[in-house]
């Protein structure tokens, strides 16, 4: 089955993000396919490259992008929501007149038609948060 | 082509949330997708009338709610229940939409493919 997951939470403000996660790995090792995860409203914050908590406490981040490399699960930050919040790319920090570089690896920043095109493949499509 | 119903559940104003929620709508409904909404719970308040968010830092999303129609999103839900709880009226709504009972709500979801909680 293919899925599509929508978190829309920080790490440390609810356990969604790291529910979504236990739900991706999951499916994954069932034999689905997790097309693509869209983080929205305040879920951007999971794609932080600096978040930095400390070395006993769980980091999301890092979590992601393990998983984005070993399964090439497709992680989209809404650009909007993104920019609204701070979190920038290195280019388009640049195209903004700002010297930024928040994404961390194995995210990418794209628009809303990302989350219209992954809802329209998709078999199912997840909310968490 | 699929048809996407959005349960909003969270009331104007309170952040965002709002905001960010109808521009997936607008983004739903702009790639020609057929687009209803459901507002339950602290959501009946998206169309109270008398908003005057021109005074706060958010969007007006009421004036958003009332340009759907341009983008074909007419099938705008509000359950009674929900509207009781806060003693809202049909007549205090900014727009015409439909009056939905509880125990309907179950049924008319299933008519959908995607289903947006928010």
């Amino acid at each position: 089955m293919k899925f599509v997951i929508q978190i829309n939470t920080s790490p440390y403000h609810s356990q969604a993000s790291y529910m979504a996660l236990q739900f991706a790995k999951a499916a994954l090792k069932e034999g689905h396919e997790v097309f693509r995860i869209f983080f929205y409203h305040e879920g951007i914050f999971n794609a932080f490259r600096h978040s930095t908590p400390l070395d006993d406490e769980l980091n999301m981040t890092q979590q992601w992008s393990a998983l984005a490399k070993y399964y090439q699960v497709d992680l989209v930050v809404c650009i909007s929501a993104a920019q609204r919040r701070g979190l920038l790319s290195s280019d388009e920090s640049s195209r903004q007149g700002k010297v930024d570089n928040d994404l961390a690896e194995g995210f990418r920043i794209s628009g809303l038609g990302q989350w219209v095109e992954g809802t329209l493949l998709a078999d199912r499509f997840l909310v968490f948060g | 082509m699929k048809k996407y119903i959005f349960v909003l559940s969270n009331a104007a104003h309170t952040g965002t949330y709002l905001q960010e929620t109808l521009d997936v709508i607008l983004t739903t409904a702009a790639f020609d997708q057929s687009v209803a909404i459901l507002l339950v719970d602290d959501a009946v308040f998206d169309l109270k009338q008398y908003q005057h968010s021109t005074e706060l830092t958010f969007k007006d999303t009421s004036a958003i709610f009332q340009s759907l129609a341009l983008y074909d999103v007419t099938n705008i839900y509000v359950e009674l229940e929900s509207m009781q709880a806060y003693g809202i009226q049909h007549s205090d709504l900014i727009m015409n939409a439909k009056i939905i009972d509880r125990s309907d709500v179950n049924s008319l979801i299933k008519q959908y493919d995607v289903v947006y909680s928010s």
